[in-house]
């Protein structure tokens, strides 16, 4: 990133340079940093709107509940999906949340082994929105099958049948992928959570609290060794971790890539997978940070700053992205294949045109504003893109998934496809599930890293007194 | 309890009632009498003692009783189980192997007339029907009808029990009831006795019938089915001054023109039609000999997409064309002002090109065309020297017969006036098929006593008194006529699942002495073959499936001419033949066709037909009405022609509870579970309407609600309704579904005629189809061409590849040590005619999936027919392809089952383990032919207990959840390659037959071993016309295609 905030060496700046904000405003101390993200957990009131949101969501969770369970009762046949266009909500809803899971690691990762200090307050909120979001992308694949009580023939066990998973099918790569993503998220995550874990022991006036916070911060004492040995595996599995954030969503993108449908059977499709999950993982934490920050007043520890780096990485990302449909649309033209070709056509004016446009609208047209300062620093604006880029990146697997697969190869078997009730409730569902959680997570565990939070203090530009 | 119980105060009671005001209803006389015992009763709900626990039970007792139950639950499973004693084979009958089916052969009729069979049974359960290859109607292949009848047989919905005014009876006390009215119809000579029965096809019905009328000469008995073939007959006896049976010989025919004939459809022996019409139609041997099918047609048909040149002309139209073309070929008067001028050039270059071909050409009269057009067309084969060359007649066996039409007008009179008292149906169900304007709802509950005996409770049955579940063909004994007097003996595969009787055994009762449908037969039999063996007469004809010595000795052989004296017109003429110097032609030849003209030369003349003993061309009979209709001009008004056909899925609605049938998507239209009224693009646009839009039929006052289908191809100004739908009674399946095109129906116009108006009502109907695209869009999917393109450059099919380069592939190529099974389909042979579907489906327990599932696009059928059009809407080229799994050898789906659900076997087939499938359906999504079918539900139905039996015991019964496609038949593989084992040899070439291979009429499935280079398969797969569809996938697929070749008339061009 080109902005890296380096507030020791004092180069000169030019004329009319505006220093950006903080990282960190406000007059804070160790002290403060720990009783304010503590607090949230263990002494502040909740908030009404908290018990909202996690009522919307838990509401939603229950459809959710309702939804898988009537699915196991009669079917996949609940759901809109048909031949030709065997996936259908299923699949999009994996790739969509899926992609959201990327920001997490994304952060914590990738920015930490950049030394990018700005990640620091939103890390763990991050990485905590990775692992719901993988969690709710992960019962996807294993819902949508016909059986998914069986659903771990899929995964290389020793059985009498001698019978391996078949090993070129992206479906058993994509288990893989996803299940070393959600484990090293959570192991990240859990390790990344350990001396705050010992904070929140020390702090928690409650008994039962302060046994489960005791247990789950390992016998965190703080000593020099315990800081050496946590900062060694945080570095490790940061680097493990990195990777990961390139392999998951290229996996993925195979699940397409590699099949001989035309909209499918493209070569730029890892790429431009991994550059939209990104895109759609900063939109989510925005649409999830500029809310909570203004319900816990967190507005210091989570800037400006935060809002307009992220702002740039989704202006970034998201021009991938828009390049991606470019060469695809110039790939289909470009390569004379009529089957290809006719596939650009059908999505720019076929019966799902419509969702094809709005898509270019979502991904392409509206985050063009986060060129302007002005947007970039408007929260409301901002959060308002963030949605609106959630919502494209939704499209954009609706596009791939149905359009190509509706009109494919024999014009005998086209067809169309249209969601379900079950459908929408599935989705609507895991929404809920994601959102209960989420709230969960910020009830009951610091949402902001506090130890890392407070090593930004001394690097705040004004200086601290306790030290 | 009772003695407790006060007498129910009926005072009381009534007083009660008095002082309710308003509707209130009470349910018993306890309860209008409100006693406290009533109330305890309705409060606690359960007998006092029993209501409740009333005892708290405490920990203690809770344990005791507890571990009282728990020590004691063992015990029952100590009590005797009643001891019943089952008994294995001691001597298993003769060739009973379980796990191996057994054939039988037998017939099944469809208007009056017989396909033989041969039912595959296993271990004494029918489930699956083959064709009888020495049958002539069959030749080993079958219809879609033959294919479905053995889910009929099994069909839960089928009456089960004999039953007088919906209560059940037993059989006997029908007998006693019949028995009393036996013995006064005796008396009265049988005065009031009405018989009404089917096209009876069966010739010992037919004698147990007029034996029947001969003890009771009073007594009357009328054949009537909705489909009949009335037309066909008065066309013949305009033509000739009385009725014959006629039929074709395709073989023959180098030129065919169909006036509105969908023959290889339409009839009981269009199996065999078809057989002979493709014989010629392989350009690839012989490209110079190919034959040529004109179609003037007003319904698109299968019979029309094959065609070289295809005319959509309306009803009337057709039949000032078919008068055009009789008069310039047989001479005479054009008719009513010359022809369409714009059709001129056509019947120009088609009466040069039959005239070209005298003898070998054909004109083939549509089945329900007016008898005009039917005359026309004999004239035609007369003028042109066809008459048993490509056509053949035979004196129809009951000439004297007024037509079904007239007889059932007949009929409802005489029930109106109460001539008729006791009414026997057997079989048919007029109250639903009957032509509106006979009112025969009303008038059949005048007969004092009206017994039916269908397979189903239907809208017959329940007005009348009894009902008796008839017997299926597999059921029963009896026997049946081919179209060439062919008989085959129907022998049961089964004993009757239900208290069920055959028309046999009914007539018999009528008779005054019950016998069995084997007994009536078989006397019948041995009356017939005085002398012979008879036991071994018996046992061949069983075995054979058809009888020694009836029909023409070799099918369709030269010798099978009739006598010509019993065919001699009225006129009188003395015969002309045997001077033609046929090579074939022998003394005993004699030429039959009383209207053959006398020697016949090379130029129709004019002069010539006046010899000829034909009724004069302008007949008086002629309906003026189809002239006046029948401008070119298009009709300003409203007013359109109407169109009844058979349905080609249900037929005249027999087969509407039939699930194959009905989920089968009709040719060309693709619709399943629903007729529609089909017309023109163009008229659909002057009207305003589209697909779907419900419209009001109004025809000569009668209206029914129609939903629209615009079908490309379909003729202007008309509108086509197909019959058998819209059942009110007669199962699940039947009811509810499509419209009942029967309330329009008259009886004077059967097939309809001008005067229909449509009105649009505003409301849709949402029909389920199974394609909903029809263009090919450009792509190389079907490949056709001429003959002539094919003779300059046999290799044309191939400079049609989109062409990418040489394939390269990541993964090695398969090495195959043994078999390798491969299929070629002819796409030049294939008719759509859809019996494949129904064989496969039969054969490979593919499950029914209902409407509402086939709207959402999930049918099931491992294979399909597909259909494109191409050229201009109102009159396309169409083109099927049969389209099921193309078992790639570079498969794209086997690389993405992450279960290896879906692999490859060492002889190439793209074997489906139902078993390991989990249905992550990612192998459907890439598959490029959409071939593979997903249980989105559980739609096997495995609970019925009729349809448990009715499964191929060789094919897994798929569960929800699972994919499954096509697999080539494995079983059938695999059943060979077990004898071919135990002989110890190869298995041979044609030794495995897949289902639809068998089925189909045309042979234009072929499969077989493609590693043996003699085999027919990999012969067809050398020839230049074959292709893979989407080779350029690298797919490598087994299943490959000959393209269609056309043999257009250089004249018309391929307009």
């Amino acid at each position: 990133m080109a902005t890296v905030d380096q507030p020791k060496t004092a180069t000169p700046r030019p004329e009319g340079y505006e220093a950006p904000p903080s990282v960190l405003e406000g007059d804070h101390t160790y002290a403060t940093v720990t009783d304010k993200i503590s607090g949230i957990v263990l002494t502040r009131k909740t908030p009404l709107s908290w018990f909202l949101i996690f009522g919307v969501g838990f509401s939603l969770m229950m459809v959710f509940f309702g939804a898988v369970g009537y699915l196991l009762l009669k079917g996949t046949g609940i759901w809109g999906i048909n031949v030709p266009v065997a996936w259908g909500f299923a699949i999009i809803n994996f790739v969509w949340w899926i992609g959201i899971g990327h920001a997490g690691t994304l952060i914590s990762a990738i920015l930490l082994l950049m030394r990018q200090e700005w990640r620091t307050s939103i890390n763990r909120f991050a990485e905590a929105m990775t692992l719901f979001a993988v969690a709710c992308a992960g019962m996807f694949p294993i819902l949508h099958m016909g059986r998914p009580w069986l659903f771990y023939w899929l995964l290389p066990y020793p059985n009498v049948m001698s019978l391996w998973p078949q090993f070129r099918s992206p479906l058993v790569w994509d288990v893989f992928a996803v299940s070393t993503y959600g484990t090293v998220s959570l192991l990240f995550w859990f390790v990344g959570l350990v001396p705050d874990f010992g904070t929140m022991r020390d702090k928690a006036q409650n008994g039962t609290a302060r046994v489960i916070y005791g247990m789950l911060s390992l016998g965190w004492r703080g000593s020099a060794s315990h800081w050496h040995r946590y900062e060694t595996a945080y570095l490790l599995l940061a680097g493990l971790a990195t990777p990961l954030v390139v392999s998951v969503h290229t996996v993925v993108s195979f699940d397409f890539a590699v099949s001989v449908i035309p909209g499918w059977h493209t070569t730029v499709f890892p790429p431009y997978f991994v550059a939209g999950a990104i895109y759609s993982g900063f939109a989510m934490v925005l649409t999830l940070v500029i809310p909570i920050r203004a319900i816990y007043g967190l507005e210091d520890m989570i800037t400006r700053r935060h809002l307009n780096n992220m702002a740039k990485v989704m202006l970034a990302t998201g021009l991938i992205v828009a390049y991606g449909y470019m060469i695809e649309m110039f790939m289909s033209w470009y390569g004379a294949n009529n089957f290809e070709q006719y596939m650009s056509r059908n999505r720019m004016a076929g019966p799902y045109a419509p969702i094809f446009w709005s898509l270019i609208l979502c991904n392409v047209l509206t985050p063009q504003l986060l060129w302007f300062k002005r947007f970039r620093n408007n929260v409301v604006v901002l959060f308002l893109i963030a949605i609106v880029v959630n919502i494209g990146m939704w499209l954009e697997r609706y596009v791939i998934v149905i359009t190509s697969l509706h009109r494919d190869y024999l014009p005998s078997s086209w067809g169309m496809y249209h969601g379900t009730i079950w459908d929408y409730a599935t989705y609507a569902g895991t929404i809920g599930l994601f959102l209960a959680l989420m709230f969960l997570f910020i009830r009951v565990l610091p949402m902001i890293s506090i130890f890392e939070v407070r090593s930004l203090v001394k690097t705040n530009r004004r200086p601290s007194h306790t030290e | 309890m009772t003695s407790d119980k006060k007498q129910l105060d009926l005072t009381a009671i009534r007083e009660r009632l008095r002082a309710q005001t308003g509707r209130d209803y009470w349910r018993s006389l306890e309860e209008l009498a409100d006693t406290e015992e009533f109330r305890e009763l309705v409060h606690r709900e359960f007998p006092r003692q029993a209501s409740e626990w009333t005892d708290e039970v405490g920990r203690r007792g809770f344990l005791k009783l507890m571990s009282a139950s728990l020590a004691l639950a063992g015990l029952g499973a100590c009590t005797t189980q009643p001891l019943e004693k089952i008994i294995p084979y001691v001597r298993p009958p003769e060739q009973l192997v379980p796990g191996k089916p057994l054939f039988f052969a037998t017939a099944m009729t469809l208007g009056g007339n017989a396909i033989g069979l041969l039912a595959e049974s296993h271990m004494g359960r029918p489930t699956k029907i083959e064709g009888n290859p020495s049958h002539p109607a069959s030749l080993g292949a079958t219809d879609a009808y033959s294919q479905a009848s053995v889910l009929s047989l099994y069909d839960p919905d089928r009456a089960q029990a004999v039953t007088e005014r919906g209560r059940i009876r037993s059989w006997t006390s029908l007998q006693v009831a019949l028995a009393a009215e036996i013995d006064t119809l005796k008396t009265r000579r049988g005065r009031g006795l009405r018989i009404l029965t089917e096209t009876v096809g069966s010739p010992t019905l037919r004698f147990q019938l007029q034996e029947l009328l001969r003890a009771l000469p009073q007594a009357k008995w009328y054949e009537y089915e909705p489909v009949n073939w009335d037309n066909r007959r008065e066309g013949t006896r305009l033509a000739f001054g009385r009725p014959m049976s006629f039929h074709y010989r395709l073989d023959q025919a180098r030129v065919v023109l169909s006036l509105g004939s969908d023959f290889f459809c339409s009839r009981p022996e269009s199996v065999r039609y078809a057989r002979d019409f493709t014989a010629r139609r392989r350009a690839r041997e012989n490209p110079s000999d190919m034959n040529r099918l004109y179609v003037v047609e007003s319904v698109p048909s299968p019979t029309g997409t094959i065609a070289d040149h295809r005319l959509p002309l309306r009803p009337s139209e057709l039949g000032r064309f078919a008068q055009a073309l009789a008069a310039r070929i047989a001479g005479g008067q054009p008719g009513d002002g010359e022809t369409p001028g714009e059709h001129s050039k056509w019947l120009d270059a088609l009466a040069r090109d039959l005239s070209a071909n005298r003898g070998q050409s054909l004109v083939i009269p549509g089945e329900f065309e007016s008898p005009e057009v039917q005359r026309a067309a004999h004239q035609i084969n007369s003028a042109l020297g066809n008459i048993g060359k490509t056509i053949e007649y035979t004196p129809e066996p009951d000439g004297g017969r007024t037509s079904q039409s007239d007889g059932l007008r007949e009929l409802a009179g005489e029930m109106g006036d109460g001539q008729a008292d006791v009414l026997i149906i057997l079989g048919a169900n007029p109250v639903y098929a009957a032509p509106a304007d006979l009112k025969f709802a009303e008038r059949i509950m005048k007969p004092r006593l009206r017994v039916h005996l269908s397979p189903y409770l239907d809208e017959t049955s329940r007005l009348c008194h009894w009902h008796v579940p008839e017997t299926h063909f597999l059921e029963q004994w009896s026997d049946a006529e081919a179209f060439d007097g062919t008989v085959t003996i129907v022998q049961p595969l089964i004993t009757p699942l239900y208290e069920s009787r055959s028309a046999h055994e009914i007539v018999s009762l009528l008779q005054g002495r019950y016998r069995s449908g084997y007994d009536s037969v078989r006397d019948y039999w041995r009356s017939q073959q005085p002398g012979a063996d008879f036991e071994k007469f018996w046992k061949t004809a069983l075995n054979d499936g058809v009888v020694p010595g009836t029909g023409s000795a070799a099918p369709m052989a030269a010798t099978s001419a009739v006598a010509p004296g019993a065919q001699r017109p009225q006129q009188g003429r003395t015969d002309t033949q045997g001077d033609r110097g046929e090579a074939t032609g022998g003394p005993e030849r004699r030429q039959t066709g009383a209207a053959s003209p006398p020697g016949s030369t090379t130029q129709p003349r004019p002069g010539q037909r006046a010899a000829a003993p034909l009724v004069a061309l302008q007949s008086p009979a002629q309906k003026k009405s189809d002239l006046e209709v029948g401008s070119t001009a298009r009709p300003g008004g409203a007013s359109l022609e109407l169109i009844f056909r058979p349905d080609p899925s249900v037929y005249d609605g027999r087969f509407s509870n039939n699930g194959w049938l009905q989920e089968l998507p009709k040719p060309l239209t693709k619709l399943t579970w629903d007729n529609a009224a089909l017309l023109s693009p163009r008229t659909a646009e002057r009207l305003g309407v589209r697909s779907e839009d419900v419209v009001e039929l109004r025809y000569h006052g009668a209206a029914v609600q129609a939903p629209v289908w615009v079908a490309p191809g379909h003729a202007d100004e008309c509108v086509t309704v197909h019959l058998g739908y819209g059942r009110e009674y007669g199962g699940k399946l039947a009811t509810g579904a499509g419209f009942n095109a029967y309330r329009l129906r008259r009886s004077d116009t059967p097939w309809g005629g001008p005067g229909l108006e449509v009105r649009k009502t505003g409301e849709r109907h949402r029909l389920a189809t199974t394609q909903a695209h029809w263009s090919i869009e450009g792509r190389n999917i079907v490949r056709t061409g001429t003959v002539e393109e094919y003779q300059k450059n046999p290799h044309f099919v191939h400079e049609k590849e989109h062409g990418f380069g040489p394939e390269l592939s990541l993964y090695p190529e398969y090495e195959y040590e043994g078999n390798a099974w491969g299929m070629a389909i002819d796409l030049n042979a294939c008719l759509g005619c859809n019996a494949c579907v129904v064989a496969c489906q039969a054969e490979n327990n593919v499950p029914v999936v209902g409407k509402d599932q086939v709207i959402k696009q999930r049918e099931m059928h491992w294979l399909r027919i597909d259909t494109y059009h191409e050229g201009n809407l109102d009159n396309p080229k169409t083109v099927h392809q049969p389209m099921l799994c193309q078992q790639c050898e570079k498969a794209p789906c086997e690389v993405v089952c992450p279960v290896a659900a879906t692999v490859h076997s060492s002889e190439g087939l793209n074997d489906m383990i139902y078993n390991r499938c989990v249905g992550t359906r990612y192998c459907s999504n890439n598959c490029p032919y959409k071939v593979r079918r997903f249980n989105f539900l559980q739609f096997s139905d495995k609970e019925t207990p009729s349809l448990k039996v009715m499964y191929n015991p060789d094919v897994t019964v798929r569960d929800r959840g699972v994919m499954e496609k096509c697999t080539y038949c494995v079983q059938r593989i695999n059943a060979a390659r077990i004898e071919a084992k135990k002989e110890d040899r190869p298995i041979r070439d044609g030794e495995v037959v897949t289902a639809c291979q068998a089925a189909c009429p045309t042979h234009a499935i072929v499969f077989g071993n493609i590693n043996d280079p003699n085999s027919q398969v990999a012969k067809l797969k050398k020839l230049s016309l074959n292709y893979s569809v989407l080779g350029e996938l690298n797919t490598q697929p087994r299943t490959t295609y000959l393209a269609a070749l056309r043999n257009p008339n250089p004249e018309l061009g391929t307009e």
